[in-house]
């Protein structure tokens, strides 16, 4: 997963680049709070353009993703598919 | 000359790890590619089978270490996939296949494994018995894209035309 801030826009972007499955997502959220508690971003874009594989694991991130997004009054994050 | 098809059959048995999940669905599509598949009709199977070894990982053996077994059989131009645990099995398995209904929702699961392998294979069956375990069979049918006709096999008929 390559992690890209623009400070400008306070734009967080996740290109995800690896297989997404029961696995792997432990490493993807893990990584992705890290850098969203890191940057403290007003938006926050996945992209999955690059995803070659994903099972209903990737679906519970989105959503837990999106649930966030909608609970905290500070980061609102986006969802590009 | 395009080999008639022929039946076959593997079998594979692993630990209940979860890094296990990406060797069993690319051993399948691997085996399964004989067929000839759509790249869309691989990517059925590789999703379905993830579901149904993650759900044995994940639901079937929780934290313990357990064998994890995927027997994949080809008969004609049907892929017939088996994935069985001998974990904890599903009280109510009617339950368990609504969409969005999951045991585990604190562990972010969305509960739409079972939804998943009901459309993107043909037929989907699940027996379980609590406290001996679960078998998830599946069948699909690859589509033959070009029915290729038999080649003369005697002499006699090469001659006839
Ligand atoms: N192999 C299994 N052993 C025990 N329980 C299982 C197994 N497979 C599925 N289940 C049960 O069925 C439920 C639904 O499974 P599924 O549709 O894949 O959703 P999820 O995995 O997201 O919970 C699970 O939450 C679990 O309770
Ligand atoms: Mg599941």
């Amino acid at each position: 997963m390559i992690t890209n801030f623009y400070e400008k826009d306070k734009l967080l972007v996740f290109k995800i680049n690896e297989e997404i499955d029961e696995c792997s997502v432990k490493n993807i959220r893990r990584k992705a709070d890290y850098e969203i508690e890191r940057f403290m971003p007003r938006e926050v874009v996945f992209d999955f353009d690059s995803v070659t594989f994903m099972d209903s694991a990737g679906i519970g991130m989105v959503i837990r993703k999106v649930q966030a997004g909608t609970n905290a009054s500070e980061v609102k994050q986006k969802l590009q598919i | 000359m395009k080999n008639k098809i022929t039946d076959n059959e593997v079998k594979l048995e692993f630990l209940s790890k979860s890094n296990n999940e990406a060797f069993a669905r690319i051993s399948v599509a691997a085996f399964v590619s004989q067929l000839d598949p759509t790249i869309e009709e691989i990517s059925d199977i590789k999703t379905a089978v993830s579901e149904a070894v993650t759900n044995a990982i994940v639901h079937g053996y929780e934290d313990k270490m357990g064998i994890v077994t995927v027997i994949c059989k080809i008969h004609e131009n049907e892929v017939y996939i088996e994935i069985s645990d001998s974990g904890k099995g599903i009280e109510n398995v009617e339950m368990a296949k609504q969409p969005l209904f999951t045991t585990r929702p604190n562990l972010e699961r969305s509960g739409m494994g079972f939804t998943i392998m009901e459309s993107f294979m043909d037929e989907l069956n699940v027996q379980s018995i609590l406290g001996l375990g679960t078998k998830v069979t599946m069948k699909k049918k690859i589509k033959q894209t070009e029915e290729v006709e038999d080649m003369p096999v005697t002499l006699e008929e090469a001659l006839r035309g």
